[in-house]
């Protein structure tokens, strides 16, 4: 799948590494901005710390 | 995926539809993997950058409202505290200091216990709580890991550890009296008489209460503390947290 998106990316060699980390970035920024933020809420490393009121 | 077409993918391709498929699952696996591991470390790590620059954040803002807005009311001492006035949900209460956390040790007291409170602002107060000083509990609920992970070494908690609460009006000596750990449905730890809901308090207490064990939710872990003493802001810092509230502490 991945080799498939990087061999039908445009440009020489060079330039298809470059979107490959410009898209690798963008999508660990959306996640951390989205994704995360929503999966936390399941985690259970993020438990409530009250007591139940 | 169409690869088939594409000459320069032909030497890749193992096994056709069925190779084709079990490569595609094989990379979803991995990036799932990857995801999970990235989601540990943005939460264990990256909340409590961004918890420890807005409580910063916070403290700053405190005592630029301590400096700017001097008490009315001091004529309080030990033995009868100045108390202040409950805020609003999300705002500012009072500045803690925990010595045996640290030196480096001060967070931002703020009102209310919802996630908005508690995720990013600091140490949350129960609503329904005492204020600092109050005959009471003054009762007070962080995070032990995640999210500034303000109360991550609650357990190192001495018999004896003082826990300073500075507020617009001056400064409340506890003394950490024990600690317990209790399943999340034991609501009684923040009553007035922790244990005795419903009792008359006579006694000026602190609960702080975080999730237990370290690293889950399945046990709440309660520390209490008992009030010794207070004095007005215009006396400056106890001795224990003089250097580190520094000289804007009056």
């Amino acid at each position: 799948m991945y080799g498939w998106i990087f061999a039908h990316m445009p440009g020489p060699l060079w330039v298809r590494i470059i979107i490959a980390i410009v898209l690798v970035v963008a999508v660990v920024c959306l996640m951390v901005e989205y994704l995360f933020p929503w999966l936390a809420e399941y985690s259970p490393l993020s438990p409530n710390v009250t007591v139940d009121e | 995926m169409s690869a088939r077409e594409r000459p320069e993918c032909a030497g890749r391709r193992r096994g056709g539809v069925v190779g084709t498929v079990v490569q595609v699952f094989g990379e979803l696996l991995i990036t799932a993997g990857l995801v999970l591991v990235l989601f540990v470390a943005w939460q264990l790590w990256w909340t409590n950058l961004e918890s420890d620059r807005t409580q910063a954040d916070a403290v700053a803002h405190l005592k630029d409202d301590f400096r700017s807005s001097p008490p009315e009311d001091t004529k309080g001492d030990s033995e009868n505290p100045v108390v202040d006035a409950a805020p609003g949900h999300g705002q500012g209460i009072g500045i803690m200091y925990i010595p045996r956390f640290g030196h480096d040790y001060e967070r931002p007291i703020m009102q209310g216990t919802g996630r908005d409170v508690l995720d990013t602002l600091g140490i949350g107060h129960y609503e329904s709580s005492a204020m600092p000083g109050d005959v009471g509990n003054f009762a007070v609920a962080g995070h032990r890991q995640t999210n500034g992970k303000v109360f991550d070494q609650i357990d190192q908690l001495v018999a004896g550890d003082r826990i300073y609460v500075r507020t617009a009006s001056g400064y409340y000596t506890y003394v950490f009296r024990n600690n317990e750990i209790v399943l999340p449905s034991a609501t009684d730890v923040t009553a007035p008489v922790p244990g005795n809901p419903g009792a008359e308090p006579q006694d000026r207490l602190m609960t702080l209460t975080s999730c237990n064990p370290r690293f889950g939710s399945s046990e709440r872990i309660i520390a209490y503390a008992v009030y010794e003493g207070w004095r007005p802001q215009a006396e400056g810092p106890p001795t224990e947290i003089a250097d580190q509230v520094g000289e804007d502490g009056k």
